[in-house]
């Protein structure tokens, strides 16, 4: 796990030396902000919880955890380091969990920015913190699981474009997964409630409600987990078919 | 030094690698023994780099195995890798890193920590000279410097083995000739080189391997590979009268064939193999009082070796040389 760690650690000081975590982390500040205003009339609900902060994360993270994921193996295929990486005494596992992990604390440091959000909130009125804090988490764990799919697509792809195109669109069927739009099709289908369970149990939306309602079922948290585990997993197997191409 | 005690640093038996129905390297075998310099060499597309990446774990192979200091490069890919330091093709390395922090980043992958950390990288700047550009972006460097910075990545760790892929491709020739002289410097190593620079084999390697179509077609010292030459022990013959000073050696015996070369001033006798024409050539044109500015003889050229080994179908010989040929 040393190399892992190595790779982690020069894997997210190179987001600060690039543009990309200021680009990354002030755009998501600003439109996380204006969702949870705007759209989200924070202040008309008159409600001091983060409902409406939350509500739009995952559109958020349709566009721009794509954009950050995009780059991890692709760019690496196309800069040769790959061969680089991959010939040093490291496991394969070990590159991909360094990556990632790299990533996902990116998220998360750039999630934590918004902390002043909770901080109004609680100056204005008395939110339950508990819940807020099971949001947040919540949050940062679909971010993960973002990710996560956007690693497994930026190594199958030599291309960062296609990589970003592909993870918005496997994200956004994960996304819908468990909205009515897509259940009420099944359902005319006249597939029975089980399989329509199983359908909806693939949501991130679903998983992530019940987390942002303040329900920390384990089944959510696992749910993610397991997500994660599966498309890292899977990034493996594509990086060991495909790394020389 | 790790590693020594194993009498063969680099083993590959059997080596092959199909990319689909393409066979780009097919049963490749050698062994290359403790302080030998391999260069391997070949056309493009032949398998070169194929079969270096295969050697240093980056690609597995279809069939065949290969190993590192006793290590097999699939079985136990970390133990092998340990023993080896290997130079990418292009010599790449994360453009937007600081020189140090990139050789940090690879002494931390490879586990060198405390003061052996500090005096690998210590040993490794003064090496290759990169103690001026330590703090420099990689990506602000020249060339040379960049290609330094990849041979110091790859002896970092002090490994007993290296594999340098191309390690002089695109350099000026100033930054060649620095290159040649660092794997000079690492003689203390097990090399292996690959290039399709002919003269870089003669300057750096101890051995070489010529591939063709993903397999070995010869495998000599650099010097037994120039007797194979045509021109070994050709006389080559400079004079103000060339067109007489071939009529004159034509009617020698031991005389294969005659080339004119492109400038017209310079006549080449080429041997019968086994012959040593230089004695009988000298004593004829002092016989005949010709006049002669220059008169030596060709160690051979590996050029010609090299083409005569690659071709897809070997032409006549006179193709080689780019002079007409003559047959006595």
């Amino acid at each position: 796990m040393r190399g892992a760690f190595a790779v982690f650690r020069r894997e997210l000081a190179s987001y600060f030396v690039t543009p990309v975590a200021y680009v990354f982390i002030v755009i998501f500040l600003v439109l996380a902000g204006a969702f949870t205003f705007y759209p989200g009339a924070l202040f008309d609900r008159g409600q001091a919880d983060l409902q409406p902060f939350f509500t739009f994360h995952p559109w958020l993270y349709l566009i721009l955890v794509p954009a950050l994921s995009m780059r991890l193996w692709a760019e690496e295929r196309n800069n040769g380091t790959i061969e680089l990486l991959l010939t040093q005494p490291l496991s394969l596992a070990a590159a991909v969990l360094g990556k990632f992990f790299a990533a996902w604390a990116f998220a998360t440091i750039a999630l934590a920015l918004t902390v002043s959000i909770w901080i109004t909130v609680a100056y204005l009125g008395e939110p339950d913190h508990g819940v807020i804090l099971a949001g947040y988490l919540g949050s940062a764990l679909m971010a993960g699981a973002f990710l996560a799919v956007g690693s497994c697509l930026s190594a199958a792809n030599r291309s960062q474009v296609v990589a970003f195109i592909l993870t918005v669109v496997v994200c956004l069927a994960l996304l819908l997964a468990g909205l009515p739009l897509v259940l009420d099709v099944f359902r005319a289908m006249g597939l029975p409630q089980p399989a329509i369970d199983a359908i909806a149990s693939l949501s991130f939306l679903t998983h992530f409600g019940a987390i942002g309602k303040g329900v920390l079922d384990v089944r959510d948290l696992v749910y993610f987990l397991l997500m994660i585990a599966f498309w890292l997993y899977a990034t493996v197997l594509v990086i060991e078919l495909k790394k020389a191409d | 030094m790790r590693g020594w005690g194993h009498g063969r640093m680099i083993e590959a038996s059997n080596l092959s690698r199909h990319y689909g129905a393409q066979v780009a390297v097919d049963g490749v075998s050698f062994r290359v023994e403790p302080g030998q310099v391999l260069g391997f060499l070949g056309p493009n597309g032949a398998g070169k780099t194929t079969t270096m990446r295969m050697l240093a774990g980056f690609l597995t192979p279809t069939a065949g195995c290969a190993r590192i200091c006793g290590h097999d490069v699939v079985l136990e890919p970390q133990a092998a890798r340990r023993m080896l330091g290997y130079l990418p093709e292009g010599a790449p390395s994360y453009g937007e890193m600081r020189v140090g922090d990139f050789l940090k980043f690879i002494a931390d992958v490879r586990g060198l920590a405390g003061s052996r950390q500090r005096q690998r990288l210590d040993d490794v700047l003064t090496r290759l000279d990169l103690q001026g550009v330590w703090s420099q972006t990689i990506e602000t460097l020249s060339k040379g410097f960049r290609r330094r910075v990849g041979l110091a990545q790859a002896i970092l760790d002090d490994p007993p083995v290296l594999i340098l892929d191309e390690p002089t491709d695109g350099l000026d020739p100033n930054q060649k000739h620095e290159v040649r002289g660092l794997i000079h410097a690492m003689r203390d190593k097990t090399v292996v080189v690959s290039t399709h620079i002919l003269e870089e084999v003669e300057a750096v390697c101890t051995r070489a391997i010529i591939i063709n179509d993903g397999r070995i077609v010869a495998d000599a010292t650099p010097q037994a590979l120039l007797a194979r030459s045509r021109y070994a022990g050709a006389i080559s013959v400079r004079a103000a009268h060339p067109s007489v000073v071939r009529d004159r050696l034509l009617r020698l015996a031991g005389v294969s064939a005659i080339e004119v070369d492109d400038s017209g001033d310079r006549v080449l006798a080429l041997p019968t193999p086994g012959v040593d024409l230089y004695t009988e050539v000298e004593a004829m044109l002092r016989a005949e009082q010709i006049e002669v500015h220059e008169i030596s003889r060709e160690r051979g050229r590996l050029e010609d070796v090299f083409r005569a080994l690659t071709r897809p179908a070997p032409a006549s010989a006179d193709a080689a040389s780019g002079g007409q040929g003559l047959a006595p």
